[in-house]
């Protein structure tokens, strides 16, 4: 065990880091009140009024392509995403390192890389920027997400137990219903979840991919580089950081259902 | 089945190879159309231009220095959940460690603008504290607090994977030998937690490697990096030494990785 002092070292050192990562979000979510909308510091007075100003049509509509561009993105990467980790998990094929190496490279690339490629390639070929071309930027790491989860609960997962099913008289349905989705139904939920917050995020392959499309980050990088509507900005910061919490804290429940993250003293 | 997929890799493949395959040309100045003549100019011109070395030293250093950061504030706090905090602080801490990293990424540049801008939260509370005023807003310091800020919780997490699978009997062992605790730290729980840190440091400093919106919103005029002049050069429809530039952080990502893999960071992810 670690001497006395030590422990208070650690305890202190510990509550200052998370203040570092805390402090930050707890100004924005008070800026948010900021009566001022010049944004200095101590705030002049608080008011709820930005609230209301906030709900502005170019928000709104930035705000939806963003869903229907996560969601879209999202989907594509639940299909394509786990069927390249079944067939590389189960099936042995000529070049499926090569598959497995290559998937990974939407993450492991910049994402300057990844969007100045595609930009090139829609050019070349003809392609109208679109909320498609964004669709098609955002499912590159969206599909290794769901590919990455759904391959390492594969490999955890024993395949006898698909052939002790069948051989207990399940058909491929019941199979699939009763023995493959409970075990990976948190895999898929715990990777579209981070796959759709990346999509909904993300800026850099957006602004290589979009043509006039404005998505939320694309709109907020808008306003914070000509420092023009900051007070919505701070309301719409406010707003993320609420939502945000939902998914962190599913996320945080199926690590601890499914084991990852261990709830007792281990030592 | 495979055919969707297949057609994936094969867009996403062909793109990067075809943008790779354009460093190797040059643009017209007077049409502005890219001419399909093999030569090595851009990178010639990247080699003896100083002040792409510059930008490319500025990037590579801070990119480094963020993640040296990174670990030192990670390591006591990665400790602490895995060896000291109880079941539910532990939890919690894990909450409080991972939202930060969900929440926008633009939102966490923008309140480090605010609070590091002349009148901003940190020389106010500097003031009240009868310091004298740190103007480090709009300059590299800035952009390193920022990156420091941004992917420390990529760092937590695979330090604290690595530090909860160290048996407490190993700490014990090398105490009964009569080590002291800097002596168990430095021969026992560094070299067990190494991977878990070199882990987080290829996040770390990759992502700050590719990234260039940071120094755009919150770095000066001597703040760029590779990705701004990328950046600038495709929208000035200079795709050739764009692509050549964007192939600089890709051979030191590639290096750092093969490094990493040596280290045994690759079984700590």
């Amino acid at each position: 065990m670690e001497s006395r002092s030590t422990r208070i070292a650690l305890t202190v050192w510990s509550a200052l880091v998370l203040l570092f990562l805390w402090v930050p979000l707890a100004l924005i979510m008070l800026y948010a009140f900021n009566k001022s909308s010049v944004e200095s510091w101590p705030m002049p007075g608080f008011t709820t009024h930005w609230f209301h100003a906030a709900w502005t049509s170019e928000v709104r509509e930035s705000l939806w392509l963003s869903v229907r561009v996560g969601l879209t993105a999202t989907a594509i990467a639940l299909v394509l995403g786990s069927m390249a980790a079944f067939g590389v998990a189960r099936f042995r094929f000529f070049g499926r390192d090569t598959v497995s190496f290559l998937l990974v490279l939407p993450l492991a690339l910049p994402g300057i890389v990844t969007g100045i490629a595609l930009n090139s390639a829609f050019v070349v070929g003809n392609v109208a920027l679109s909320t498609w071309t964004i669709v098609i930027g955002h499912a590159t790491f969206c599909v290794v997400i769901v590919f990455n989860n759904v391959l390492a609960r594969l490999r955890r997962s024993s395949p006898s137990l698909i052939e002790a099913s069948y051989d207990l008289g399940a058909d491929g349905w019941q199979t699939f219903r009763f023995v493959i989705w409970p075990v990976l139904s948190t895999a898929l939920v715990a990777g579209g979840l981070l796959a759709f917050a990346l999509s909904f995020d993300e800026v850099i392959v957006t602004t290589f991919t979009a043509g006039v499309q404005n998505t939320l980050p694309l709109l907020i990088l808008g306003y914070i580089r000509l420092g023009q509507q900051l007070p919505v900005v701070n309301v719409i910061a406010f707003a993320m950081i609420l939502l945000t919490a939902i998914p962190v804290l599913l996320a945080a429940r199926l690590m601890r259902d499914t084991g990852v993250l261990r709830g007792g003293a281990t030592h | 089945m495979a055919l969707p997929i297949l057609a994936f890799v094969l867009v996403y493949l062909t793109s990067l190879i075809a943008l790779f395959i354009s460093s190797f040309w040059s643009v017209d100045p007077f049409t502005s159309e890219m001419t399909h003549v093999w030569n090595l100019d851009n990178y010639r011109e990247l080699w003896h231009s100083s002040a792409y070395r510059t930008i490319a030293v500025r990037t590579i250093g801070i990119a480094a220095a963020v993640t040296i950061a990174d670990a030192i504030l990670a390591f006591p706090l990665a400790y602490f959940m895995a060896r000291i905090a109880g079941g539910r602080s532990r939890a919690l801490i894990f909450v409080a460690v991972l939202l930060p990293l969900w929440s926008s990424y633009l939102i966490r540049v923008y309140i480090w603008r605010l609070i590091l801008a002349h009148d901003g939260v940190l020389n106010w509370t500097l003031g009240k504290a009868g310091l004298p005023a740190a103007n480090i807003g709009y300059t590299n310091w800035a952009v390193w607090l920022i990156f420091t800020y941004m992917w420390l919780p990529f760092m937590i997490l695979p330090v604290y994977a690595a530090l909860e699978r160290v048996p407490e009997s190993f700490l014990e062992a090398s105490r009964d030998l009569g080590a002291g605790a800097w002596i168990t730290f430095r021969r026992v729980l560094l070299p067990l937690a190494l991977p878990g840190l070199v882990a987080g440091s290829i996040f770390t400093f990759s992502l700050t490697l590719g990234d260039y919106i940071t120094p755009l919103l919150a770095g000066g005029a001597s703040s760029q990096f590779i990705g701004n002049v990328v950046d600038d050069n495709i929208n000035n429809q200079l795709t050739p030494f764009a692509a050549a530039f964007a192939t600089v952080p890709l051979v030191v990502m590639g290096v750092y990785l093969l490094i990493a893999r040596r280290l045994g960071a690759f079984e700590a992810l």
